[in-house]
């Protein structure tokens, strides 16, 4: 049985080494998770329904800024079918994922923060009978100042939002210098200073929260939860219920969409499991779409300043950027934010000198945190805008310039990221040739336009968010005598694709189709540690992970089946669900009979692989935050249309390259670039997460202008204009099978694309994000006074910014460290108590 | 997730019946059609009604009858009904247009247009949920007494939000209400205050039975809608047109409507008699734009910046009138909708 034959037209079995002959990887394939959602078989948080099961609803401060002097909940107590009812004392630790902002409590104790921060919690037999209850719960509060923007944050230090921070209500203040930056703008031509503001907006994703708590059999915590980061949940379950970790389980249900905004440990999730335990009854909770948007932890809305020298030819000398970042009520991940403002500038082109100053101010509305790009978009769109100012007043034209300053290969930048495979300079060329760039650019008729960005992003944070020297991935296989293979994670499926990848480079190792393979993930009882997916960071690290384990089964095979054909090892390949002997296909086992000699000669067979990034060269305090194992790089072209008398703005056309290393799965891939071109797209157009405050004199609040699904504007799939995807793939060797990012980048050049488009179109600039008709209008009517065709910002308020960290570039003899800070080492650095690491999303 | 408040519910099978059952609970029962604005409604607390009355099985209210005197529409005809039937165009069109405009396809199947001509006026301040409107204390359409677009203001401004009502008033359209102890018609632009809050003349034991058509021979309509999203969203400002022209092309006839600019419909009789007895070029149609803009007196309670929306009106009168002149303005109607067109 084991020498049957090989039909003559059977493909000649290829080394097996990775980049060639594969027959997995890189082949468009339906994704494993395909046939469950598109038959509505997936079971996502709020499919689960348990006998007994309780509803819990939130009770949430209609004021924007106020203490808790008392809350009596006697009432809604006493109401029928209502069986408990939580307040900030029953759950009063604080969390928050950074080490550094511990500021949260699931109920808050005395100190409401914005309109929807919760204060109790009703737990009933049925949602509606939770919902009447919150109405007989009585709250008494002391109104407190609202701030309402980063602008009265400076200049209102009192009452303090939190009590912490840098001072008043400043959150953090950054300031990095590298290199001479004054130098760099006295060796310019020209200086240009431009004010941009990008407006903050959500995630919205499809899927609101929404989590199951159970006490177990055994008496254990289970949560089923719509999270991106079951393991940092987990932590902070430990914390706050004061519980073993080993005695909690976190389940990250599929989530229905993710985008950075169910990454946080939320307030709900702890209450419905604390509400578990002490009911013994499962408790549910599914968030209502107004209660989404008060989770928030989207886009932060950011004023920047941009100071640019160039040389006549294109040459950037020198960059400084401020940017004033409105992080909302709370802390979430606003520390890695502000840094991220500053981080990736320098991944794209080549600047020799730069100063970063960002600060972060808390406001009284629900906080910012990590939305798809996370705290790059913002200056990316300044920068690429006034890239596009650049180029005119050079009169270069703007794909021309961008290809004469595009960083190099495996550099180093200023700020010491160390770049991997850059195939910007492709993805532009690309671009040019497929939008018809050449005949189109400045050469359309008035009302039409066409204009140009780029952008880069990080294949996976660098550094996790809670120091430690572990793996940031790992991957567990099951190799069974039947010929399945089980790969367990603690990975989680958020729709872009996770497990499909694991299962893909599992079968490529092996010679397996992904049917064979089963995912279980996201589960902290059955897989080994994942941070989660944010950063981009799960094809890179879990895969490199998965393929540390694949090809680990593979050699315990291999030995097994090359003792058996008495061959060298060497000679043993993977294929088409067998395995050959290369140099004789003729002689050959099915796979699963090899296992079985495999599990005869070695017993049991599980393997484990595991990943950690390399090691960054930024040392200065702040440089966790931008290193990455490689970069991702896009450039897109947008066409729009505008009327000239309405400012009506239509989008007909998307051209966009990316530089995606290896497409593991192109339609996945594609998929994932027309997804972040449509949420750029609605960014750039639409999108605001805005507010409403009312006059003083009557009741001042300041509300959610309209948190619904209906009035916060984001394009249907009705609204997309045709979307033309090039990939450009280059392995790079950091990835598996030099697979690079896909999940963030492609959103970043679409909104400085728009803006550069419409300049194109009608001759005016929109220097703030989204773009608007009545904008456009504004601006159009700058232009025909004969003033500045601007609409945007026009001042950056004044800031106390720090002295600097000088760090001196790698070309400056840089070594990675500030000169005016304790010099720092690439050893491993001491154990440190956690509130002081440098962090990290 | 947002939850239904407990309600009664009650379906008749005749328009006699469901007139005794309205007539028995007066204001505490309201009528249900196909349930798209009313429903989430509810859930947000916006109303809350003791018993709902669904319209859906009663047979008369989904008929239609053309005749060589005109049409009669049953009220419970779906907007996807009225958009597949060929026999709403040339005069009718602005119907079908406005029918198709409305919302997804989805909420189309539906949705009735007995329902859309009864639809709540809607408004930035009101249209939240029950815990959104007790943070700003509420307002004077719902559970407050302040009105947050315009705080002197006694009465409300909420919108009115319908796409077939400003399509139907040009052309002419009367509707036949049903009580217990009475029938009477009326025309579709009388059934309508211009008041937020008591927008509708429909008394609570009435039902809207029918929509009636006088022949619309030799006339032509349009209808245009601004919005967000040109695949779904409620209007901001709309324009309907209805002309009758004679061989040589001079106008016999004209009616325009702006609506989703006040809490009714708005008829722009000025601008339309300022275009009888004229053929519609450059000149006439501009001047008659710039007289029916006048109307529009746009608020800060819907989606756009309202002084833009101002702006904006004697454009839309334009794309309008030019249509109805035979201009081809499919770049202008493509760039605001992805409906179906006609």
């Amino acid at each position: 049985m084991a020498d049957r034959k090989v039909s003559p037209d059977q493909p000649t079995p290829a080394t097996g080494s990775v980049g060639n002959g594969l027959r997995v990887i890189g082949v468009p394939r339906r994704r494993v998770d395909a046939r469950a959602k598109v038959t509505g078989q997936t079971r996502y948080a709020d499919d689960i329904f348990l006998p007994r099961m309780a509803h819990c609803k939130l009770l949430r401060s209609p004021h924007p800024h106020a203490r808790i002097r008392e809350i009596d909940a006697s009432r809604a107590r006493a109401h029928r079918g209502v069986y408990l009812v939580l307040t900030g004392e029953d759950v009063p630790i604080e969390y928050g994922i950074l080490p550094v902002s511990q500021d949260e409590q699931a109920l808050c104790v005395d100190h409401v923060r914005h309109v929807g921060d919760p204060v109790a919690a009703v737990i009933a037999r049925e949602e509606l009978t939770a919902f009447e209850a919150l109405d007989l719960i009585d709250v008494d509060y002391e109104i407190l100042t609202t701030i309402s923007d980063p602008e009265e944050a400076l200049a209102t230090p009192e009452p303090r939002i939190h009590d912490y921070g840098e001072e008043g209500n400043i959150h953090k203040r950054v300031a990095l210098d590298f290199g001479n930056v004054d130098e760099g703008f006295a060796e310019a031509d020209e200086i240009f200073e431009d004010t941009f503001f990008y407006q903050g907006n959500t995630h919205l994703p499809i899927e609101q929260h929404a989590s199951v708590a159970i006490k177990d059999p055994e008496g254990k915590l289970t949560i089923w939860t719509s999270t991106q980061t079951p393991h940092y949940l987990h932590r902070a379950l430990a914390k706050v219920l004061q519980m073993p970790p080993a005695h909690i389980r976190v389940i990250a249900t599929p989530n229905g969409g993710g985008f950075g905004g169910k990454s946080d440990p939320f307030n709900h999730e702890i209450v419905v499991a604390k509400a578990a335990l002490m009911l013994d009854r499962p408790v549910k909770i599914c968030l209502t779409r107004e209660e989404v948007f008060y989770c928030h932890r989207g886009r932060h809305p950011v004023l920047m300043k941009f100071k640019t020298g160039v040389k006549k030819d294109g040459t950037l000398t020198a960059m400084h950027l401020q940017t004033l970042i409105d992080g909302g009520a709370y802390g979430s991940y606003g520390v890695a934010s502000t840094f991220y403002t500053g981080a990736l500038q320098t991944t794209t082109y080549h600047i020799p000198r730069y100063r970063f100053q960002g600060c972060r101010t808390f406001t009284n509305k629900p906080p910012c945190g990590p939305k798809r790009g996370h705290g790059t978009v913002q200056p990316r769109f300044g920068q690429e805008v006034q890239l596009d100012k650049i180029a005119e007043k050079l009169k270069i034209d703007p794909a021309e310039l961008r290809l004469r300053i595009v960083e190099s290969p495996d550099a180093v930048t200023a700020n010491f990221l160390r770049l991997s495979t850059i195939n910007l300079a492709e993805c532009i060329r690309r671009i040019v040739k497929v939008s018809g760039w050449n005949e189109k650019f400045r050469k359309l008729p008035e009302g039409r336009g066409v204009g140009l960005a780029c952008s880069a992003y990080l294949t996976g944070a660098g550094l996790p968010i809670y120091w430690n020297k572990m793996p940031q991935s790992a991957v567990q296989l099951k190799v069974d005598r039947g010929g399945g293979v089980t790969v367990f994670s603690g990975t989680s499926e958020i729709g872009q694709g996770s497990d499909d990848v694991l299962a893909s480079i599992v079968a490529e190792v092996l010679g397996l189709d992904t049917f064979d393979i089963r995912t279980y993930t996201g589960d902290t009882d059955l897989g080994p540690v994942d941070l989660g997916s944010y950063s981009s960071r799960v094809t890179i690290m879990a895969g490199n992970a998965a393929l540390q384990a694949a090809e680990c089964a593979k050699s315990i095979i291999a030995d097994a089946v090359a003792e058996r054909l008495a061959i060298p090892k060497d000679r043993v390949f993977f294929a088409d669900k067998r395995v050959f002997d290369s140099a004789a296909p003729e002689k050959s086992f099915a796979f699963a009979e090899a296992v079985c000699f495999a599990e005869a000669r070695f017993g049991t067979i599980g393997t484990v692989g595991s990943y950690t990034p390399p090691k960054s060269p930024a040392l200065f305090k702040g440089g966790g935050v931008g290193p990455s194992p490689t970069y991702s790089y896009s450039a897109a072209v947008v066409e729009v249309a505008v009327n000239p008398v309405t400012g009506w703005i239509t989008v007909p056309k998307i051209w966009i390259a990316h530089d995606i290393g290896r497409a593991l799965n192109p339609t996945l891939v594609r998929g994932q670039v027309e997804g972040g071109v449509y949420m750029g797209l609605g960014e750039a157009l639409m999108e605001e997460q805005e507010f409403r405050r009312l006059p003083k004199k009557l009741s001042h609040a300041l509300v959610h202008k309209f948190p619904s699904i209906l009035e916060y504007k984001s394009p249907t799939s009705l609204d997309m204009p045709d979307v033309i995807t090039e990939l450009i793939e280059e392995p790079d060797p950091r990835g598996p099978f030099g697979a690079k990012e896909v999940g963030q980048g492609p959103l970043l050049p679409i909104m400085p694309a728009v803006a550069n488009a419409v300049y194109d179109a009608v001759g005016v600039r929109i220097d703030e994000v989204p773009i608007s008709p009545e904008k456009i209008v504004k601006a159009l009517a700058e232009k025909k006074a004969g003033r500045t065709p601007r609409f945007g910002p026009t001042h950056f308020p004044h800031v106390d910014w720090p002295e600097s960290l000088r760090v001196p570039p790698p070309w400056e003899g840089g070594d990675g460290n500030a000169v005016n800070d304790v010099p720092r080492t690439k050893k491993p650095r001491p154990e440190r108590p956690e509130k002081e690491q440098v962090l990290n999303s | 997730m947002m939850r239904l408040p407990l309600f009664e519910f009650r379906a008749p099978r005749t328009l006699e019946e469901a007139a005794r059952i309205l007539d028995g609970e007066r204001t505490n029962a309201m009528p249900l059609a196909g349930g798209t604005d009313l429903l989430p409604n509810m859930k947000r607390r916006q109303q809350v009604p003791r018993t709902l009355m669904s319209l859906r099985y009663i047979k008369d209210l989904t008929r239609i009858r053309f005749d060589h005197s005109g049409s009669r529409l049953g009220a419970c005809l779906t907007l996807s009904d009225i958009v597949a039937d060929p026999r709403f165009r040339n005069g009718l069109t602005a119907l079908a247009q406005a029918a198709a405009q409305v919302a997804t396809p989805q909420i189309r199947n539906m949705a009735t247009l007995g329902g859309n001509l009864c639809l709540d006026t809607r408004c930035n301040y009101y249209d939240q949920s029950y815990e959104w409107r007790k943070s700003i204390d509420f307002c004077l359409k719902k559970d407050g007494t302040t009105c947050w677009v315009a705080p002197g203001s006694p009465k409300c401004m909420a919108v009115s939000s319908t796409d077939t009502a400003p399509a139907l008033i040009v052309l002419g359209a009367r509707v036949r209400l049903v009580s217990r102890s009475e029938e009477r018609e009326l025309p579709l632009a009388d059934l309508y205050n211009n008041d937020g809050l008591h927008y509708i003349r429909r008394r609570p034991d009435e039902i809207l039975a029918e929509v009636l058509l006088d022949s619309l021979h030799g006339w032509k309509s349009t209808y245009w809608k601004l919005r967000r999203r040109g695949s779904f969203d409620f209007p901001v400002l709309s324009v309907a047109a209805a002309a009758r022209f004679s061989s040589n092309g001079v106008v016999e006839d004209a009616r325009i409507a702006i609506s989703s600019a006040a809490s009714r419909p708005l008829v722009a009789a000025d601008a339309a008699k300022s275009l009888l007895g004229r053929s519609l070029n450059q000149e006439t149609i501009a001047e008659a734009a710039v007289i029916a803009a006048r109307v529009a007196k746009p608020l800060d309670n819907t989606d756009f910046d309202m002084t833009w929306r101002k702006k904006v009106a004697a454009e839309f009168v334009t794309y309008a009138l030019r249509e109805l002149r035979g201009d081809d303005v499919h770049a202008e109607r493509e760039s605001l909708t992805r409906n179906p067109s006609f």
